[in-house]
């Protein structure tokens, strides 16, 4: 009894730092609509900073001032990237400002190893709070019983807040409809930023918090981030209490997994998101969406229309030169552009569900590492022949998009992004865990295409030719009926189900479509490398293909693999330097500001304005 | 902000962190290495690993190089992403120049190296990944490996863990391949060093995302007489704040796989853990008896103003073991290097070191010993060097491992 009741003040302990951040980053969701992928970075940023300042002020109070400093001072930090990152591009489709955010990301992770150095940081004990009490004989740590008791303030002061102030009534205002509180006078620049230091704040409270109990060190900003996403969607988006409600739970359970199946701490929160998702398709105490926005934000999107002549040539011109590669060029620019064709046809596939049919996936890389193990697995243990393999893979992607698909697409939005995500969180955790088949973490090697196709030239020439030949399959399905099918389904559901579509079923099928290239991006993939590893299942995967995307251009035909080809060139180019997170990060924001429609919608505009390519009637 | 002064400030901003790479310049035609490395993902452990090498190059080169050329390593970051290190290696080998490849910590990564190196024939000298699969049950030709592996730091513990009463064990490992690698070699030869010794409870806490109160609950709750712990890094701090706050250590042996290492150690400052028995790296402590270790202590010190890392210790007798190899073979040809190393002797502050033909394994050893606290800061005390020669199975176990060649 003394043990369980010590395991639950632990878990609720470790709910604190976890529903301050996952608070955040509901807030900041709610009112502007904004993915914060770099949330995580200001919760490690407020780690640093209480870190810093612990060092300088002494005692009980300068303890505790510290971490509320740390609070404000990553919240000013919050403002900053609001007002240069994020204000120039709110009038850019939705959820292009995550790409903006995973700039945020890489700039914050190497400011903070120029400031900070490399080495881990062990944060200080709370002064007075050292010791432990016994509560039925079991030790329960000091700080654990006061963080148990300052995050129910906090919550509760963030319920005032939202609810019986002023500034409250705007920000709910905003979160149901952030258009017609800016039709009633409200500033609403200055809202957001408002909203944004708030939720930028909390979080770095929570990363001062938690340095008692742990540190500070330069992966802690993914390591939350999955776990803070995963609360937020349990709680419901934009659910303060929903938000405490699932922290609680999620940490608590951990606690019991931790002791009683020991191994299962990789997927569980993700196995709870799944079944409260299930059961609850708008998390715990979240309500259903309304559609917030009166129309789409930004210009209309353009009718999809067969490329123009000019156009055509261009492409037709860069294939033969891509495709003359190998006669003028050295064995590098093969490999590399080999890389780099795999990677477009992946990106390609996501933008065609994304684009095309608005299903939003943070899971994609499930179908690419699942193409690739499952090529990989027939190869080891069936000694499958490539070529056959290379048919094997993108089937059994396929099937599993068909299997993921149809539970998936039983939530639209947000929700349904977190569920991909989970599932391919449980892909992943299936190739790490099960080692005996598998081979775990340390992969399956020794996976070589046949004899004839062992050059790298030759190889070039089969990933070319199934790359392009996918990317262009994917484009013609778009100016297929099933693409109008799709886009109907995406545009307006209730419209397309009155005119006879079964828009579940379409997008079941596009996500399957898209699920078998990208199988065969992985199989591709496998063959080239020779191995294959988890982390090619893994979210980060997932995440590199999506922000290519949008990077590219969410509202042309062309913007995946435009986005890919960009992003792995200049990243292979920039690794080479000492900072190259650094300047990545900023490329991207540039890129970001610069060209709110991504690098296609971009260079379509300017193409226009100089008269190289016809403005289409219905534009003008 | 004026939206254009601020593109102007960031293209500055890029420009300004792209000017950090530094040019080797050096006369002659230079014998180039490819080092292939996680340096912004695992910074704090291949930084000092770097600095390792940069002493053990200038130290190389100032007494006249190799085969009377320059030696020069291509560092480069991989992301620690598998896919990524392999693509640098195609470009390292093929138009870089390279004549053999170096690197990794982590073991996924090596691997992947270790078998495009033997498809594509490049000689790779796996510096740091301490996987047992990279020498036994995936080892193959090209491939070999310098650091003390898992199953020999793991035999060293379990061997010092015979010795004494406890008959009762738990362990706690991160959920991932070095961790079952570590407990597996740890049960296995302390079972049969000593038959009856019962394991009580196993912990596997995801890798960086360690529940450190939970964990230690659960151990308490499997009331063993000793702990394994083979967490590293972040994990470890918060997993001996917890238990040192809780009680769990309290009148039972620890045995720390690494956590004597400076990387881990040091970061825990006045609060290390007293009394386990770890492997490590004792460099305050070496004085003129201990000959090569103390010249390179200073010499380190010296040049870099801080005080070295295990990764310092391996990053330099990588430098040295390149040297060696490409010495012995008199050629920068892939196979003539690969029949160097097979046999090779390599002279190292931890003295003679062997790549054991049997195996591509070298014996470099490890420093085992007890922390204790001195003058605020976690040390090893009582240590002694092993030679890793004497901790790794027989020649007929080895063989059955490694797949035919």
């Amino acid at each position: 009894m003394g043990l369980f009741i010590a395991q639950i003040l632990t878990g609720l302990a470790n709910a604190g730092a976890l529903f301050m951040v996952a608070s955040g980053l509901s807030l900041i969701f709610g009112v502007t609509r904004v993915v914060n992928f770099a949330h995580g970075s200001f919760y490690m940023l407020g780690a640093y900073v209480g870190y810093s300042l612990m060092q300088v002020l002494p005692g009980m109070v300068g303890f505790w001032g510290a971490i509320l400093l740390a609070g404000i001072i990553v919240g000013l930090i919050g403002v900053i990237v609001e007002i240069c990152v994020l204000r120039p591009v709110y009038s850019a489709p939705e959820l292009f400002q995550l790409v903006a955010t995973f700039g945020v990301i890489l700039v914050i992770q190497d400011l903070v190893l120029m400031i900070w150095g490399p080495q881990d940081l062990l944060g200080p004990r709370a002064p007075g709070l050292k010791g432990v009490i016994r509560i039925m004989g079991e030790p329960v740590p000091q700080y654990d019983i006061a963080l148990i008791v300052i995050t129910p303030f906090v919550a509760f002061a963030l319920w005032y807040l939202i609810t019986k102030t002023r500034v409250g009534t705007l920000v709910r205002a905003a979160t149901q409809d952030r258009e017609m509180v800016s039709a009633l006078g409200v500033n609403q620049a200055w809202l957001f930023t408002g909203v944004f230091f708030l939720g930028c704040a909390l979080a770095g409270l929570g990363g001062a918090l938690q340095l008692p109990k742990g540190g500070a060190d330069l992966l802690m900003d993914f390591t939350i981030l999955g776990s803070v996403f995963v609360v937020v969607v349990i709680g419901g988006m934009g659910s303060l209490p929903g938000a405490y409600l699932a922290a609680v739970i999620i940490s608590v359970l951990n606690v019991f997994g931790v002791t009683y199946a020991p191994q299962s701490t990789l997927v569980l929160m993700f196995v709870v998101m799944v079944v409260v998702l299930m059961f609850r398709p708008f998390g715990l105490l979240g309500k259903e969406e309304v559609a917030g926005e009166h129309g789409q934000v930004g210009e209309p999107e353009r009718p999809i229309k067969p490329a123009g002549n000019r156009i055509r040539l261009l492409v037709a011109a860069g294939l033969v030169i891509l495709g003359l590669l190998p006669l003028y060029s050295g064995n590098f620019a093969v490999v590399l552009v080999t890389d780099i064709l795999i990677f477009c046809l992946f990106a390609a596939s996501l933008h065609f569900m994304l684009g095309q049919g608005g299903l939003v996936s943070f899971g994609h890389a499930a179908f690419f590492g699942g193409g690739a193990y499952a090529a990989a697995l027939f190869v080891t243990y069936a000694d499958t022949p490539m070529e056959l393999a290379l048919v094997l893979a993108p089937i059994c992607a396929g099937l599993a998009a068909i299997i993921i698909g149809w539970v998936c697409l039983r939530s639209t939005g947000v929700y349904f992004a977190m569920l991909t995500l989970a599932f391919g969180q449980l892909l992943w955790s299936l190739a790490f865990q099960w080692g005996d088949v598998t081979g775990g973490d340390d992969g399956l090697v020794n996976i070589w295409p046949s004899d004839w196709a062992s050059d790298n030239s030759v190889y070039y020439y089969i990933a070319f030719f199934l790359c392009t030949g996918g990317i262009l399959l994917l484009r013609q399905a778009a100016h297929a009926p099933f693409g109008y099918a799709m886009r109907a389904a995406r545009d307006s559901a209730r419209q397309a189900e009155a005119m006879g579509i079964n828009t579940k079923r379409v997008q079941l099928v596009a996500f399957t479509f898209a699920g078998i290239m990208a199988g065969l991006a992985g199989g591709l993939f496998v063959f080239s490398k020779g191995s294959i590893f988890p982390n090619e299942l893994e979210t980060a995967r997932s995440f590199d293909a999506l922000i290519v995307v949008f990077l590219g251009g969410v509202k042309t035909l062309s913007g995946g693999w435009v986005g890919a080809a960009f992003f792995e060139g200049i990243k292979d180019y920039l690794t080479r330097f000492e900072y190259w997170r650094l300047a990545l990060g900023l490329s991207i924001i540039i890129v970001v500001i610069l060209g709110p429609e991504g690098i296609v919608g971009s260079l379509r505009k300017a193409g226009e304005r100089f008269g190289l390519l016809k403005v289409p009637e219905d534009a003008k | 902000m004026n939206r254009n002064t601020f593109l102007k400030g960031m293209v500055g901003a890029i420009a300004l962190s792209v000017t950090g790479l530094s040019v080797a310049a050096q006369s002659g035609e230079p014998i180039k290495v490819g080092e292939i490395n996680h340096y912004k993902r695992m910074a704090a452990f291949a930084e000092p690993y770097k600095k390792g090498i940069e002493l053990g190059l200038e130290e190389i080169n100032a007494a006249g190089g190799v085969l009377d050329r320059p030696l020069e390593f291509i560092f480069r970051d991989d992301q620690g992403d598998p896919g990524e290190a392999i693509k640098i290696a195609e470009e390292l080998m093929t138009s870089e120049g390279a004549v053999m490849l170096t690197g990794t910590i982590l073991s996924n990564v090596g691997l992947a190296i270790s078998a495009v190196a033997a498809e594509k024939q490049w000689v790779y000298l796996a510096s740091e990944p301490l996987a047992d699969a990279l020498t036994w049950s995936q080892g193959n030709s090209w491939t070999f490996r310098l650091r003390t592996s898992t199953y020999m730091q793991a035999a060293m513990l379990a061997e010092q863990a015979a010795k004494t009463d406890a008959m009762k064990y738990a362990t706690i490992a991160p959920n991932y391949a070095y961790g079952k690698d570590a407990v597996a070699a740890f049960k296995e030869v302390l079972t049969k060093l000593k038959p009856g010794v019962e394991f009580v409870g196993e912990q596997w806490p995801a890798l960086f995302k360690i529940d450190a109160g939970a964990e230690v609950q659960a151990l308490e709750r499997s009331k063993p007489d000793a702990i394994y712990n083979v967490t590293f890094g972040p994990d470890l701090a918060k997993f001996v704040r917890e238990g040192t706050t809780r009680g769990l250590f309290d009148g039972r042996s620890v045995y720390g796989l690494l956590s004597g290492e400076p990387e881990y150690l040091e970061p825990l400052a006045d609060e290390a853990p007293e009394g386990w028995v770890v492997t490590g790296y004792p460099w305050y402590d070496f004085t003129e008896e201990d000959g090569a270790n103390k010249t390179f202590v200073d010499a380190y010190q010296a040049r870099f103003n801080e005080t070295p890392k295990l990764g310092s210790l391996v990053g330099y007798m990588t430098a040295a073991t390149v040297a060696a190899a490409i010495q012995k073979a008199g050629s920068t040809e892939g196979d003539a290097i690969r029949m160097a190393f097979e046999g090779l002797d390599v002279t190292t502050p931890v003295g003679e070191i062997t790549f054991r033909e049997i195996d591509n394994q070298a014996t470099m050893g490890a420093f085992v010993g007890k922390t204790m606290l001195k003058d605020g800061a976690g040390v090893m005390t009582d240590w002694t060097y092993l030679d890793g020669a004497d901790y790794l199975p027989s020649d007929e176990e080895v063989a059955k491992l490694r797949p035919a060649e």
